[in-house]
């Protein structure tokens, strides 16, 4: 399954609704997509949007959903110059906790089973594990 | 994906989150309770009882919003979180910056 999403933050919803819904039934429970998957997608395709494209209508998001027999990995890629995941302060800090922003991929690293950045930063690979 | 808003006898702000609260539509959330809030409403409980889905976007409004709120004197409850909000709020720890209920109802009695 590939989708190009528009850098327009009010499509995440309904291209989060899109995978979700044309996932084959089986691999994932309805509990994990209708949650982990889902929350996980949004954040992906929120950072790709706002800091990876900056919101540039001439960008675009690349989703590419890899289904294997016991797995799901999404992929995103954007056409911004990367990012350095190691950088990001932990979200759960007190000195943190009243920030508004931050959490992502904290809430992400939580929510699936593995979380992969391309080499330049620009891409990110969820997996999510049977079950 | 909506938000309702009622006010209960005692003027507190009921605001519905249906379907999620995520990046595309948290500044409508925020928007309808500084509303609110500017109108004189100081007593806001956020029901999440049909709400599928929050993302760290949606998070974070409710971190910027209970700052606000706080600021004008007032108080945000947030109620309805089902098993896996609630450990979504658990594991970021908002839940230790927000009073939260099971029900709205239970919110509303609190205040």
């Amino acid at each position: 399954m590939k989708l190009d999403v528009p850098s327009d933050l009010g499509m995440v919803g309904d291209a989060v609704e899109l995978v979700a819904t044309h996932l084959p039934p089986g691999t994932l429970s309805p509990r994990r997509i209708s949650f982990n998957l889902r929350t996980a997608l949004a954040e992906a395709l929120g950072n790709a949007i706002r800091y990876g494209n900056g919101e540039d209508p001439d960008r675009i998001v690349r989703v590419y959903v890899e289904l294997g027999r016991d797995f799901v990995r999404i992929h995103v890629n954007d056409d911004g110059h990367g990012f350095d995941s190691s950088r990001v302060p932990d979200p759960t800090h007190p000195d943190n906790l009243e920030r508004e922003y931050g959490r992502g991929l904290f809430v992400m690293r939580h929510l699936v089973d593995d979380v992969a950045f391309n080499e330049k930063g620009n891409g990110i690979c969820l997996t999510l594990r049977a079950g | 994906m909506r938000f309702t808003l009622k006010k209960d006898k005692s003027g507190v702000v009921i605001v519905g989150v249906e379907g999620q609260l995520i990046v595309g539509n948290r500044q409508e959330l925020k928007q309808k309770v500084l509303d609110a809030l500017e109108e004189g409403s100081r007593k806001f409980v956020i029901d999440f009882s049909k709400t599928g889905y929050i993302d760290s976007s949606g998070l974070g409004v409710l971190v910027s919003l209970s700052k606000k709120i706080r600021e004008q004197g007032g108080e945000l409850r947030l109620a309805g979180l089902n098993a896996d909000l609630q450990t979504l709020f658990e594991l970021t720890k908002l839940d230790t910056l927000f009073a939260i209920t099971r029900t709205a109802e239970e919110a509303l009695a609190a205040f």
